[in-house]
């Protein structure tokens, strides 16, 4: 059973300053649990599309009952690997970002569509969605709605790291740059934090890919 | 520093790159902004600073046993199904 998220927001940004923010969003004040950012394989197409992989490390913070999953002496960091495609034709950037160990307590896979937006000229339209799967044998459960909490957590925190960065890069102080809504598959996310960019918050039927 | 910050640089996963490191991103973010944005196209971009990087980098990751190697671009998962 996969547990999938999704949102969509306008950053009142333009898509070229948003992809020129996305490699310069570490370090920053909300991403303190990033530890490491590497580029580990990068190319250009003939088609001039940007290929990149790059590893992150992040700190492993958890409740405490999930200790319990955790051998003693287990590394505690979580290695990320961010794989990216940037089409300066077509005007997109699109991520794919999962998780490479402490997969079977859990598995977190996002993909980010960030492109010029339809509705708002010069602001740029993010749609992300997660995919939230635990392999913790009659604990799936409630360890994917802790998942699903914290991505939305993180979430916060990343679009906050954005909004940052691109305030550098823009010379100005950090302002609200997000409108948008959220849409998420989940039947018991009561009282998971409010993303960032929830103005609108609806709840689907489950839809279960696995 | 432009604007009054103070822009820090992250660190690699590898102690001893995180200099070398600094030196790519920056050759890189110039080169994205003003060439690769704007359609410009030549050469792979930062090749000198990139190689040293990746010399650095990569035995760090081998180091360290960093699963990262023979994994498919995209995800293991690219298929998934739109929301």
């Amino acid at each position: 059973m996969v547990k999938y998220f999704t949102t969509k927001c306008d950053i009142n940004a333009a898509w070229d300053h948003v992809v020129s923010a996305f490699w310069q969003r570490y370090p920053n004040p909300f991403s303190t649990h990033v530890l490491t950012e590497d580029v580990v394989y990068r190319e250009v197409t003939t088609d001039h599309r940007l290929l990149s992989r790059r590893l992150l490390t992040k700190t492993n913070r958890l409740p405490r009952w999930a200790e319990h999953f955790f051998p003693a002496g287990m590394s505690r960091s979580v290695y990320i690997v961010e794989d990216s495609i940037v089409d300066p034709i077509s005007r997109s950037l699109t991520t794919y970002t999962w998780n490479l160990n402490h997969t079977t307590l859990m598995s977190v896979e996002e993909r980010c569509v960030f492109r010029d937006s339809a509705e708002q000229p010069g602001a740029t339209q993010l749609k992300r969605e997660a995919w939230i799967t635990s392999g913790i044998y009659g604990f799936s459960r409630p360890i994917q709605e802790f998942g699903l909490a914290r991505f939305k957590s993180n979430q916060v925190r990343a679009m906050k790291g954005l909004e940052y960065a691109l305030s550098n890069l823009q010379g100005e102080t950090p302002q609200r740059l997000l409108r948008g809504s959220v849409k998420e598959t989940s039947d018991v996310a009561k009282g998971a934090p409010q993303s960032l960019a929830s103005t609108a918050s609806t709840t689907q039927n489950p839809q279960h890919y696995v | 520093h432009l604007f009054g910050f103070s822009v820090a640089a992250m660190n690699s996963v590898g102690e001893a790159c995180t200099e070398l490191k600094r030196e790519y991103d920056q050759c890189f973010n110039r080169w994205f902004a003003d060439k690769f944005l704007k359609g410009e196209r030549g050469a792979e971009p930062c090749a000198d600073s990139f190689r040293l990087y990746q010399r650095c980098v990569q035995k760090a990751i081998k180091d360290k046993d960093i699963p990262v190697d023979g994994l498919d671009f995209m995800g293991p998962n690219k298929d998934k199904p739109d929301g």
